[in-house]
């Protein structure tokens, strides 16, 4: 059956899953901020942290104002049904990226590199990110993350082996970038992160793998066991760091570990690190010609 | 929870320690690069008055206005270490008790805190609705033409803006702290 896009339809549509991810923390990833906090010590500066951060998320909902101010770079995971245009996909997005910024659901953060102008709407080259993918269902998936800059300057990548860290060639090696990685970040991407990691790929592909991971459930499982076990083994461990909620100390420094892995050249192994915020914006829209839905 | 009442005293400061958590009450100001370098390079003597006591918040806000009236919509921290070549001498030119940020500072800025009798307190990351929300009123705005707003000098009354001494008085830094432990679990998790 073939699926026709209403182009305006499709826009307002963006346009609610902009003001819905700016302004609302997934479920799942309020629920581990809960049961973080109620796991801190009482009368620590962590579960104060984690409580205020909580009320935040609770009037920034009220007010349908941002959670945080750096509402980041807009990445979009779009999959269509085959014949559609990504081009007009594309617009509609771009149009709807403009008007949530007139909005105020996004502040202007689109800046060219050369000149150090910011465009004032949110675009420009390859702003906001899209990705497109194609499957068999008669609708549009669109996931949306918002990316800020403080995590993502913690984000990071590291080509194994790695000598300082004897780091090989394996899921051993892989670990050990992590926990280095989490280290060196501190508190400094706004702890407790969740953690996307891509095994392999090239510098760019591991990279979109490890921003996929942070479109999983927080308390989902992998479906490949030895990368499962691998998270399981990451979450306990880097919360031994004692890093704490914006490295102020205590049991919480990650949320989440989610890693996937891509296929790599014999010649390299890069182990890719995006570094998710605790205001894990992201969110999923289901666009069909009758109707619309979020998650 | 120690509430402070801006502006604050020698003695108010001495007494804080890292980790403690405070709720600051009055009159505090924003200031990020654009801020900073100028209170160094001109000097100016308009503003001296507005930050003897108080503290400098690096905060670029998101802001309204309606009916005349300047509101902060968003109001999160920004990373302060870019102030640490200079947030020392701006704190001892202009008598500041505090610096609030995120992320922490450096050696210099921790030795300024010291000897001059001042504090880095760390506000919540990403916290901007909440923070905002504890800025009752934008009392007046400095050099908004030339820096534009997130680099302007804001001046607030702020009513329990929540915030955690990550750096004190006597030279002690939570951030290096907290470091120097989890770089020893982190040695021994990777086991080399
Ligand atoms: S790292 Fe995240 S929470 Fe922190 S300031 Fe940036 S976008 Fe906001």
């Amino acid at each position: 059956m073939a699926f026709k896009l209403n182009k305006e339809k499709f826009r307002d549509a963006v346009l609610e899953l902009i003001r819905l991810t700016s302004t609302e923390l997934p479920r799942d990833v309020i629920a581990a901020m809960e049961k973080a906090r109620d796991n801190e010590e009482p009368g620590s500066a962590a579960k104060s942290v984690l409580g205020s951060m909580l009320k935040n998320v609770v009037m920034a909902k009220a007010d349908s104002t941002p959670i945080c101010q750096d509402t980041g770079t807009n990445i979009h995971f779009v999959t269509i049904p085959e014949g559609i245009s990504l081009r007009k996909v594309e617009q509609a997005i771009i149009e709807a990226t403009q008007q949530a910024t007139a909005e105020a659901y996004l502040r202007p953060n689109a800046v060219d590199s050369l000149t150090g102008k910011n465009t004032g709407d949110n675009t420009g080259v390859m702003a906001p990110y899209i990705h497109f993918e194609e499957w068999d269902d008669p609708a549009i998936k669109l996931q949306l993350a918002l990316k800020g800059g403080g995590c993502e300057n913690v984000s990071t990548q590291y080509k194994l082996p790695d000598t300082s860290l004897k780091a090989g060639r394996n899921l051993e090696g892989v670990y050990k970038c992590i926990i280095d990685a989490i280290n060196k970040a501190q508190g400094l991407g706004c702890a407790p992160g969740v953690i996307g990691v891509g095994v392999g790929g090239d510098r760019a592909t591991g990279m979109i793998m490890a921003k996929k991971q942070l479109f999983r459930k927080m308390g989902d499982s992998n479906p490949v066991q030895q990368l499962d076990d691998l998270e399981q083994k990451l979450l306990v461990d880097l919360n031994k760091l004692g890093i704490g909620p914006l490295g102020f100390g205590g049991k919480t420094t990650v949320l989440g570990v989610k890693i996937g892995a891509v296929h790599r050249l014999p010649a390299s192994f890069f182990v890719s690190i995006a570094y998710m915020c605790w205001a894990d914006r992201h969110h999923e829209m289901l666009f069909t010609e009758s109707e619309v839905s979020y998650d | 929870m120690i509430k402070l009442q801006l502006p604050l005293t020698e003695a108010d400061v001495r007494q804080l320690k890292v980790g403690d958590e405070v709720a600051l009450s009055g009159i505090m100001v924003t200031g990020r690069d654009e801020a900073h370098t100028w209170l160094i390079n001109d000097k100016p003597d308009n503003v001296r008055k507005l930050l003897e006591g108080s503290v400098i918040y690096h905060c670029g806000p998101v802001v309204s206005k309606t009916d005349g009236e300047w509101k902060f919509v968003a109001a999160g921290p920004t990373t302060s270490i870019r102030e640490e070549p200079i947030q020392a001498d701006v704190v001892k030119e202009y008598k500041l008790r505090g610096v609030i940020g995120k992320g922490g500072m450096g050696p210099k800025t921790l030795a300024g805190l010291k000897e001059f009798g001042a504090v880095y307190l760390h506000a919540i990351g990403g916290a901007a609705t909440l923070l905002a929300k504890s800025v009752k009123k934008v009392t007046d705005v400095i050099k908004l033409e030339e820096f534009g707003v997130p680099e302007a000098m804001w001046i607030l009354e702020v009513e329990d803006f929540p915030a955690v001494v990550t750096m004190d008085s006597h030279g002690n830094s939570l951030h290096t702290k907290i470091k120097a432990d989890s770089d020893k679990i982190a040695k021994e998790l990777i086991g080399n």
